[in-house]
């Protein structure tokens, strides 16, 4: 290696040595760190968990959120007043996405309401912006969130607004509205969230 | 030194080049003599980072990184541990503190133009020893398993979420689960007692020998290695770190520890800005707090976050908000390229420089400010125009910088 001529000879057998050395090397490199990356990933416990949730929505008043867990996310119920349904397309022109048009919800949840029973309300309470949970704010008008405030969700952590359907209001940092999870009701009472088969888990 | 004395430093030396260590790095490395306050940062930074090393072994002895626990465990260190009230606070001061002595030394850098050619990759050393600190600090704030921990884990990881078609995939590699659990606590636990204080050990070590090849800058920007006596081949302007400056630097660290006790003692939770009050009660994950902000050194960044409200190209808001923060961090590591005057130091350079200089320390703060309150329209407003003039103060810099009416640099350094 001392001689140059010895150098020039680097573009024969040593450099493929070099390049299939390098290349191995590589390989190994990507085989080995595949094990750690994947031990990163849910593990199979945490896969197993989230089993759909029962809720009796019997005694819930009208106007008032019933706040369940599902795989480890809020869920919120709320039985809707005729005034609150009322006030769903009043808001129209002031939301995002008033016609639910983004996949946030399953395709029987993909109405004016955004649910199955209209005065029955299911959705994550999970900010689409950065996973807060919103406060359920039905006081016509407060002062902090201004005079045409009708009722709704808003989110504490960035100040985006939802309205009694989930639906989100323009011009806030949340990009789509609320999610509607899976659900279903095997009577006429009780309701299966997480699960869209008749069959109770 | 003694007789015996030097035949042992021989010994070694024979084996360990300790001598030519001690000399090459400390009493005979030459620092410029001019050297003012703005240079205790450096020296105090590393006395913080020893100060978490030291408190946080001592911490993990009785932490437990278990969602059913962990809070617990806290409180028990707390109220039942000898002295365990003392290393935590000590901890979580010291957390506050890294970001003060961090930000006021990376201010020094802007004031003198110390990221100017040749301490380019010196400057990015140091940036990613900050993005570390932060790394560290998030993880570290998680630990408790409080209210504000889970909820401020909770808007990080999805802001890796927002990120098209690989979000959701990466949040769950990053959570190790479908949402945040004990299984995230648990990792960031790891991250943050070996993965990441290994790292920034290893960086640091890094910084300083960079810092020493291309010799310390100085208030007065200019390189001190340009002047060197015939004779010697010492820079004229230089002294030896050793005794000159360690006998400076405990100076620093004398007041700085007074300050550093005076808040373990009678303020350790600053008011909520070091601790905040919502930490202290365990995580509900049901329920976010009415008001949730980061601890005040990432309020400013959190303030961007949240002051982007359209919807631009193809690309959402909450995108765009989370582009913008990473690009606020990032965009530092650009200074030595973005900077075209003629001269490093802010004593000759131009009123322009200035007057951005401030506005940026002005923005810095106002949205630092903002980030730790409720957002309402005035606020959001506010947030977006302080913004764009943080931002313009780096991406205008090389229009303002070479314009800009300079003063020509001395010879040597001035007092």
């Amino acid at each position: 290696m001392t001689d140059s001529s010895d150098n020039r000879k680097m573009s024969g057998r040593r450099r493929f040595l070099l390049v299939a050395t390098s290349v191995a090397g590589a390989v190994a490199g990507v085989g080995i760190a595949t094990p750690f990356m994947r031990s990163m990933m849910p593990s199979e416990r945490a896969k197993a968990a989230g089993a759909p949730v029962e809720v009796d929505v019997d005694k819930l008043e009208p106007g008032m959120l019933l706040t369940v867990e599902w795989r480890g996310k809020v869920v919120w119920i709320l039985r809707r007043t005729p005034e609150m349904l009322g006030t769903l397309e009043k808001l129209n022109a002031q939301l995002a996405d008033p016609d639910s048009q983004r996949e946030q919800q399953p395709a029987y949840a993909q109405n004016p309401v955004r649910s199955i029973k209209p005065e029955i309300l299911v959705v994550e309470g999970v900010c689409t912006h950065l996973g807060c949970s919103p406060v359920y704010r039905k006081d016509i008008a407060p002062a902090d969130l201004g005079a045409d405030w009708l009722g709704g969700f808003f989110c504490p952590c960035h100040g985006s607004k939802f309205d009694l359907a989930g639906r989100v209001y323009k011009g806030v940092p949340a990009p789509s509205n609320l999610v509607v999870p899976p659900h279903t009701y095997l009577s006429d009472s009780r309701l299966l969230i997480g699960s869209e088969s008749k069959e109770s888990a | 030194m003694s007789k015996q004395q030097n035949s042992i430093m021989e010994w070694i030396d024979k084996r360990f080049p300790l001598t030519t260590t001690w000399k090459a790095h400390l009493s005979e490395y030459y620092a410029p003599k001019n050297f003012n306050f703005w240079y205790y940062f450096g020296s105090l930074a590393l006395l913080v980072l020893v100060n978490q090393l030291l408190t946080g072994i001592f911490l993990t002895m009785n932490y437990k990184p278990d969602a059913s626990l962990a809070f617990s465990s806290v409180e028990y260190i707390m109220r039942d541990v000898d002295f365990g009230w003392l290393i935590r606070y000590m901890h979580s001061t010291g957390a506050s503190m890294f970001f003060v002595v961090v930000y006021l030394h990376m201010f020094r850098g802007m004031m003198y133009g110390s990221y100017r050619k040749p301490r380019e990759l010196l400057w990015l050393i140091g940036m990613a020893i900050f993005f570390v600190l932060m790394s560290l600090a998030f993880t570290g704030y998680i630990l408790p398993w409080g209210q504000m921990s889970y909820w401020g884990a909770q808007v990080i990881v999805s802001m890796f979420g927002a990120i098209p078609f690989i979000g959701e995939t990466l949040s769950n590699w990053i959570l190790g689960d479908f949402m945040l659990s004990d299984a995230a606590l648990n990792r960031f636990f790891a991250y943050h007692v070996v993965t990441l204080p290994v790292l920034i050990v290893v960086l640091v070590f890094v910084h300083i020998i960079a810092l020493h090849e291309v010799g310390s800058n100085n208030p007065d920007g200019i390189e001190i290695k340009a002047n060197k006596d015939p004779r010697t081949g010492i820079p004229v302007d230089g002294i030896p770190f050793h005794p000159y400056y360690t006998v400076k630097d405990i100076f620093g660290v004398v007041g700085f520890l007074i300050v550093f006790c005076g808040i373990i003692f009678f303020a350790p939770e600053m008011g909520g800005y070091f601790l905040e009050d919502n930490n202290f009660i365990p995580a509900n994950t049901l329920q976010t707090p009415d008001h949730i902000a980061p601890v005040w050194y990432f309020t400013p960044y959190y303030s961007m976050l949240r002051a982007v409200t359209v919807n631009f190209l193809w690309i959402d808001a909450k995108l765009w908000g989370v582009i913008l923060m990473a690009a606020a961090v990032v965009i530092f590591c650009f200074l030595p390229w973005l900077d075209r005057s003629p001269v490093k130091s802010i004593r000759y350079k131009g009123p322009y420089f200035k007057i951005a200089l401030t506005l940026f320390v002005i923005s810095f703060f106002v949205l630092g400010w903002l980030g730790t309150k409720a957002p309402t329209p005035l606020y959001t407003l506010l947030a977006q125009i302080f913004t764009v003039i943080y931002f313009a103060f780096f991406l205008l810099m090389p229009w303002y910088s070479k314009i800009d009416k300079t003063k020509p640099e001395p010879k040597n350094v001035t007092k």
